[in-house]
């Protein structure tokens, strides 16, 4: 199926939402259904275009080389250890916790 | 609105709307506000009071803060007054009252991102620019509404209702910054932050009548910024005047070693920019941006703004943008891919909303997610995930990187005929509560003039330019090239000048 015009099915919905770790309603996958359609059938003009000899462009600093990039923000720090938060002001923001670890529902099941 | 306490509670407060007296008005610029307060003239404590006093009096009417920080905010002031007294010089924005985009971290208030999934989240640190603000002394008076995680044109999107445009309250602010725009607009802060990721300061800045600031990718650290598409985020500020907004990018612009894409460049001295005449600059009038779709009375009011410029003496040269109509098929692709990755944080598991129906881990993320995003989030979520899914990642994804960087050399190339390029902010002025928010695609068109320079990382501003016949602002879009920052803010005073009647 790679690069056929596709028309989203309400089960490339589903597999989409499962793979994103969403939960829709019947509703709302008929509307997203019909909105991704619609939003990928204007973005379909792109195929007009012919990008054979064009390099993707991920980061702004692709668009530079060498030494100018790092100008533009590709600068690795040094890979030391520094302070970071307490793990109490952490834990402070967490739904569950006992303290030392994030607390969840069970993992495994059975 | 909840009002924050240093414990943490908050307070209701609920006021009648308030319609009458003066909603739009202009903030005093930074340099008088400094110069009274240094002076003595004024305390920092009475202006900071005076401003939550206009915001209890506006604010239940615009929905433009989410939450004040009154206790921290007073306490910034009595330190700038404290200097003062002492006949001490004051930091570049001592004794300036702002508001902070719902974005970005700011320690002692909350961090929603208009959005339930983040309802009361307290970042216990300050974004860099948040700190750098902190550090030039302003008065941090507290956080804006916006649409959620910033996706959005109208600020609609937001999970804690819309803000409305103080120029016409039956309208919108823009998004998603429109908390940020309509807090300048209506004088409930002197400066904000906003960030823009496909237009989201430059926009609401345009219907708003203000001026936004679109700073060069990596000119501004991210670090702090909830993201939502991070090859594309940026931090700037919203101010009343260019000069104001200039002083402010000063404060905000430099490296940072805690974002990774921050840029290493020297920062130039923006506000002496905003002194030097337009003489003899060449500005390009792209024809890709004043076709079909192009209100004429906003065509008119930005004509008469590159009128203004050929008057003071700039060479005004006509030229072609031509992939300009991909932007937007490219934005949506690579902004939805990169927000799909960024916004699965949202767990449920370390900090935000947990469904409490969940029974086990797997429940507990998709129903922690499903209950705290709004439509606009997951329909955001879904096109990425689709777009760098197996067998459509070619196709879309990879396809739009490609397009991607057409658009950008396309701007690169101008750059070497034009020292500038002028254009609209945005095909129309605000339109009405309402009237696009059932239609995404509609919504996102309201971006054509804004995404292609997201896209390639280039510097720009909106700065008001005259307004329609039933008042409404338009904005002048500057666009210069990366670190162009000087020539835009240029290009950007000498339109202010010629709307403020100012002879060149």
């Amino acid at each position: 199926m790679s690069g056929s015009a596709a028309t989203v099915s309400k089960e490339d919905v589903e597999r989409v939402a499962e793979l994103a770790n969403l939960e829709l309603g019947a509703d709302e996958t008929m509307r997203m259904q019909r909105d991704l359609n619609a939003i990928l059938g204007y973005v379909n003009q792109l195929r007009q275009i012919d990008t054979s000899q064009v390099e993707p462009m991920a980061q702004v600093s692709d668009l530079f080389a060498g030494a100018e990039a790092n100008g533009h923000g590709e600068s690795l720090r040094a890979d030391a250890v520094s302070a970071s938060l307490e793990r109490a002001t952490v834990m402070a923001s967490a739904p569950e916790t006992d303290g030392a670890f994030f607390k969840t529902p069970k993992v495994i099941e059975r | 609105m909840r009002e924050e306490h240093e414990d943490g509670s908050a307070k209701l407060t609920i006021n009648p709307p308030e319609t009458s007296g003066q909603l739009l008005e202009k903030p005093r610029s930074i340099r008088a506000l400094r110069t009274a307060i240094r002076e003595g003239n004024e305390s920092a404590t009475a202006v900071a009071e005076g401003y939550f006093a206009r915001i209890e009096r506006y604010n239940p009417l615009l929905n433009a803060y989410l939450s004040l920080t009154r206790d921290q905010a007073l306490e910034q002031a009595a330190a700038i007054d404290a200097l003062a007294g002492k006949g001490d010089p004051l930091p570049p924005l001592g004794g300036v009252p702002v508001g902070v985009k719902d974005v970005l971290a700011m320690r002692g208030a909350p961090a929603t991102a208009g959005s339930r999934i983040l309802e009361g989240y307290r970042p216990p640190y300050d974004a860099t620019a948040v700190a750098r603000l902190r550090k030039a002394g302003a008065v941090l008076l507290g956080k804006l509404n916006c649409d959620e995680f910033a996706m959005g044109s109208s600020n609609e999107n937001s999970a804690y209702g819309p803000v409305r445009n103080p120029v016409d309250t039956e309208r919108v602010p823009g998004g998603s910054s429109g908390g940020s725009a309509a807090a300048v607009a209506a004088n409930l802060a002197v400066v904000t932050l906003g960030t823009d990721t496909g237009g989201s300061i430059r926009q609401p800045a345009s219907f708003c009548g203000v001026v936004g600031v679109l700073p060069t990718y990596g000119r501004v650290s991210r670090y702090g910024l909830i993201a939502f598409a991070s090859s594309l985020d940026r931090v700037g500020p919203f101010a009343a005047s260019v000069e104001d907004a200039a002083q402010v990018l000063c404060v905000l612009a430099g490296h940072d070693s805690l974002d990774a894409t921050s840029a290493t460049q020297p920062v130039d001295d923006y506000a002496t920019a905003t002194e030097r005449d337009v003489k003899g600059m060449r500005i390009g009038i792209p024809e890709e941006y004043f076709g079909e779709g192009l209100d004429p009375e906003v065509r008119a009011a930005v004509e008469t703004g590159i009128d203004a410029l050929r008057a003071q003496g700039c060479e005004i040269r006509r030229i072609h943008l031509k992939h300009t109509q991909y932007a937007i098929p490219v934005y949506y692709l690579v902004a939805t891919a990169e927000a799909s990755a960024n916004l699965a944080r949202f767990d449920g598991v370390r900090f935000g909303h947990r469904s409490k129906s969940a029974t086990n881990l797997s429940s507990m993320y998709r129903l922690s997610r499903e209950e705290g995003f709004g439509a606009e989030v997951k329909r955001r979520i879904l096109l990425g995930t689709y777009a760098l899914s197996a067998g459509y990642y070619d196709a879309y994804y990879r396809k739009a990187q490609q397009v991607r960087r057409i658009l950008a050399e396309e701007f690169m190339a101008a750059f070497g005929e034009v020292d500038a390029i002028v254009a609209p902010t945005a095909p129309t002025a605000a339109f009405r509560l309402g009237e696009k928010s059932e239609d995404p695609l509609a919504m996102y068109l309201a971006d054509i003039y804004t995404v292609t320079a997201s896209l390639a990382g280039i510097c720009g501003l909106s700065v008001p330019c005259g307004a329609t016949a039933a008042g409404l602002p338009v904005g002048l879009q500057v666009l210069g090239p990366h670190f162009g920052e000087s020539a835009i803010f240029r290009v950007a005073a000498g339109v202010e000048r010629a709307m403020n009647g100012v002879d060149a």
